[in-house]
């Protein structure tokens, strides 16, 4: 392998892995305030990429993109309205079958309203052709602004938790339900708020990537179970493990290209799922104890 | 005749040490009580044999043989049966059904025999039944056999949780806190049905919180206090046990 | 005491030699076709019915295990075993000398040498067996989502797979496969003028399936996995070996599932991806659901009506969509099934309160 097609493997691993992690901190957000896996994460991403690419007929790129960002975090706070907040403490297997029956239902509809067709955003920069030189190789711009993008995602997050007072009441949620709730938070609000955040950043992460990855109906399913083999393999709930974990992922599914067909790609990245899950189900960087006081 | 010898058992949670240098022994036929304030170990100890929590170290011999180290189902094969502390019944099964569980390790057809049941396999069936029916009797609720055993009240589900028990026909019953959560009058009689279980000769070890539980029907005590054996004794010397005393009156004072 | 089981299956018998007189008379025998694959759709259900419902254990990879057995027949009946004769290959020799194989000509006159369907059958059970086994060992060690997101990258393994092989015919699938001559004039195959045969070889196979399980749940395995949904940690102490127990569980649905598969492939004529597919897998789920969870009754019953409407066709382009809006309306709303909404205790509790 030449070093030039090495660093090409290197950045599109980086690019996916990206993209990976927004969605495995989308899984992380909602988990950590409500224990629940949301098997929708991924028809987030797909539906801010369908919707900025409809809204971009009539609308500048930005404009677009942020009222795409705007509709899904919506659609995210009416989902949680509708389907969750009046459930009282619901089994695992409910809250998984719900999801799931959610994201078929998103993705129908997405399937009604835009068809079968590939569609995607236009490059933010140039064409699919331009490209700039990096070290000796050729990347798109696009590239850069997704792993700029998902870069000041994980950046605004980390601010956001720490130091508003909202991402801290919702870290106290998550620490502790009931302490919570006797402090004076509202949970439920906190709830709401994290399927926006988490609706919010998986839209915004799906309109970067949309003129690289194109986007069609169906292609949250794929991305749901790379951020959930992400979310798991950074330990369930650890926001910043999971950005090293994407990266990984991605990096070793474009490293897989040279050993195993394209075709094959999906099944590779299922299986280091199944893997991880088997032998390190409190993930890479995870404490074994910790996972133990979860209920999964 | 020693039928559970328990020796030198430490257990730790992190830097907490749960249960520390525990050993004491109970012999065929008694009612034998592990006693202890609040947070003394004593459940700890009662998983520890049960098999549900690891051993951190020592050794604990059933009828001579080593019992550390297996998996409760294993535990339970070798004849020692348990209750649980918040009653542990299956929902959705009656009364009868929870005991004829019970016989598990007492009967043998396996997923061939259930689906295609030759008359083997109904035999093995029935004799269950009836032996089920047997332990309702001896427990006095026969009258709630086809009941939904989780929607009974508390001291008969106790019973229930007892026959279930004792369904498997064991050499020694463990009985995590078999008075918590009754009232008085649900206590005395818990605690004939213990000693009823007694006389058809199986040994009981039980853990509880409840003193005069344990003070009217136990042979023998163990006292347990932040992990340790502080004493093992006959409920009568054990009341005029200076250091229990302390503890009891000194955990009233915290 | 027992006989009183076994009254509502000799009734759903007589109900469906009655759909099939009806059918007869109304001149409808096209629906025997369709009904004839709800059959085996349900032999599957029923099946993954007994590890969710009774060993409580979501699977969200049946569709795998059916593909698993479909695919493997296929494949095996289909594949042209001539060129390796002709190379002078001693295994195929040797199996065409123990009369494994068979030879019969393709639509355009060629002779085709292929595995007999029995040793296929049998091939693809004891694979979808071992394969249940290898992944139920890890795989039922998890709980919750872990066991929910495992079983479903399973099942998007086998789907990829299918997808992107040459063997198994990528996206166009596996066709022109024969039929499956149980006995001399028992032929599983589509041709029409085997419908009425095939819709008792199928309704025969589902109600067997449903005894062999209800005898099951009736027994001492059925208690002891009840017992294990409702405290595993219970069920454990009293001598379950519940780890054992949710594996056998799973490897025995895994063979309903492929033998499904292999049948219902059969049937068709051939199999595609699609059935590999993760929304077959949710709608399995689905049915098993609407059910009731650990109703086995319920989930025969719902796996014959939503399979036939739509097989029929009735939700048109929305198929997929009505599974997913009746999967959160149940539960929402009926998390133990249409059957025991508390409207149903109201009408059974009001004659006898008077």
């Amino acid at each position: 392998m030449t070093s030039q097609l090495f660093f090409q493997y290197l950045v599109a691993g980086i690019t996916y892995g990206s993209i990976y992690a927004i969605v495995a901190i989308g899984f992380n957000i909602i988990y950590n305030t409500t224990g629940i896996i949301n098997f929708a994460q991924g028809e987030f991403v797909m539906l801010g990429g369908m919707l900025a690419i409809s809204l971009h007929s009539m609308l500048p790129l930005p404009l677009a993109i942020g009222l795409a960002v705007l509709i899904t975090m919506l659609i995210g706070a009416l989902i949680e309205i509708i389907f969750i907040r009046w459930l009282k403490s619901p089994s695992i297997l409910r809250m998984i079958i719900i999801t799931i029956g959610i994201s078929i239902l998103i993705r129908e509809a997405a399937l009604h309203v835009w068809g079968e067709g590939v569609r995607s955003l236009p490059y933010f920069n140039g064409n699919e052709i331009t490209t700039i030189q990096l070290w000796g190789t050729n990347i798109s711009p696009q590239v850069l602004w997704v792993i700029s993008v998902c870069s000041i995602i994980v950046l605004l997050l980390s601010i956001f938790f720490k130091y508003t007072s909202l991402g801290q009441e919702m870290r106290a949620c998550a620490a502790n339900r009931l302490a919570a709730t006797l402090c004076g938070i509202s949970t439920k609000n906190m709830v709401t708020f994290s399927f926006m955040l988490s609706a919010g950043i998986g839209a915004l992460a799906g309109c970067v990537v949309s003129p690289i990855t194109y986007t069609q109906y169906d292609s949250g399913t794929g991305l749901a179970i790379k951020g959930f083999t992400v979310a798991v393999l950074g330990g369930l709930g650890n926001s910043m493990a999971a950005v090293a974990a994407g990266i990984l992922l991605g990096i070793i599914e474009a490293f897989s290209v040279s050993v195993v067909p394209l075709a094959f790609q999906d099944a590779i990245s299922i299986a280091l799922l199944l893997l991880i899950l088997f032998i390190r189900p409190h993930g890479l960087f995870g404490s074994k104890e910790a996972a133990g006081l979860k209920d999964f | 005749m020693t039928l559970l010898d328990i020796k030198n058992v430490n257990k730790h949670f992190g830097g907490l040490q749960a249960v520390s240098d525990v050993s004491f022994a109970v012999r065929k036929g008694m009612i034998k009580s592990v006693i202890g304030p609040n947070g003394a170990g004593k459940t700890t100890l009662f998983n520890l044999i049960s098999g549900n929590l690891p051993l951190g170290s020592g050794t604990i011999f059933f009828e001579d043989r080593p019992i550390h180290g297996l998996r409760p189902y294993q535990i339970a094969r070798q004849g020692i049966s348990r209750t649980f502390q918040n009653i542990k019944l299956f929902p959705g099964m009656t009364a009868l059904e929870n005991v004829m569980l019970g016989r598990h390790t007492r009967s043998r057809s396996g997923f061939m025999a259930g689906m295609v049941p030759f008359p083997a396999t109904r035999r093995e069936e029935n004799e269950i039944k009836t032996k089920s029916y047997e332990l309702l009797e001896l427990l006095e609720i026969r009258q709630f056999a086809q009941v939904e055993a989780t929607s009974l009240a508390f001291g008969q589900q106790r019973a229930v949780e007892f026959a279930r028990a004792l369904a498997s026909e064991p050499q020694l019953l463990l009985l995590d806190e078999p008075a918590a959560g009754l009232n008085i009058y649900e206590t005395a009689e818990i605690a004939r049905l213990i000693t009823k279980i007694q006389s058809h000769g199986i040994t009981v070890l039980l853990v509880e919180h409840d003193m005069s539980l344990v003070m009217d029907i136990s042979d023998e005590i163990v006292v347990l206090s932040f992990g340790q054996k502080i004493a093992e004794d006959t409920p009568s010397a054990i009341q005029l046990n200076k250091e229990v005393i302390e503890i009891y009156l000194g955990g009233a004072d915290a | 005491m027992k006989a009183g089981k076994y009254i509502p299956v000799a009734l759903l018998a007589l109900v469906l030699i009655g759909i099939q007189q009806l059918t007869q008379m109304t001149g409808t025998v096209y629906y025997l076709t369709q009904m004839t694959m709800t059959a085996y759709y349900a032999l599957l259900v029923i099946g993954l019915c007994l590890v969710m419902g009774y060993a409580g254990q979501i699977s969200l990879g049946h569709a795998g295990f059916f593909a698993i057995g479909g695919y493997t027949s296929a494949v095996l009946t289909t594949y042209n075993l001539t060129p390796l004769l002709e190379k002078g290959n001693v295994l195929i020799s040797f199996m065409q000398a123990s009369g494994v194989l068979v030879t019969r000509q393709s639509l355009y006159g060629q002779t085709l040498l292929s595995v007999h369907p029995w040793p296929a059958c049998i091939v693809a059970l004891i694979l979808a067996t071992a394969i249940a086994f290898l992944i139920g060992i890890p795989v039922l060690k998890l709980k919750g989502h872990y066991l929910a997101m495992a079983t479903l990258g399973f099942g998007i393994i086998i789907y990829r797979v299918a997808l992107a092989s040459e063997i198994f015919g990528q996206a166009d699938g596996i066709s022109a496969v024969p039929g499956f001559v149980l006995l001399p004039d028992l032929i599983v195959s589509g041709d029409f003028n085997n419908r009425v045969q095939n819709y008792y070889i199928a309704c025969s196979t589902l109600i067997i399936g449903f005894l062999l399980l209800q005898n099951l749940i009736d027994s001492r395995v059925g208690r002891a996995l009840r017992a294990i949904h409702g405290s595993e940690e219970a069920a454990n102490a009293m001598g379950v070996n519940t780890t054992r127990y949710k594996l056998y569980t799973f490897v025995l649905s895994a063979v309903f599932a492929a033998l499904a598969g292999i049948l219902l492939t059969h049937y068709n004529g051939g199999i595609g991806p699609s059935e590999a597919g993760i929304m077959k897998s949710v709608r399995y789920v689905a049915i098993v659901a609407i059910g009731g969870m650990a109703n086995l009754w319920g989930a025969l019953t719902m796996a014959a009506i939503l399979n036939f409407l739509s097989l029929r066709g009735m939700f048109g382009s929305y198929d997929d969509a009505v599974f997913g809006s009746i999967l959160i309306i149940i539960m929402l709303f009926a998390p133990n099934g249409l059957l025991r909404l508390p409207i149903w205790q109201f009408f059974k509790k009001s004659p006898a309160g008077k």
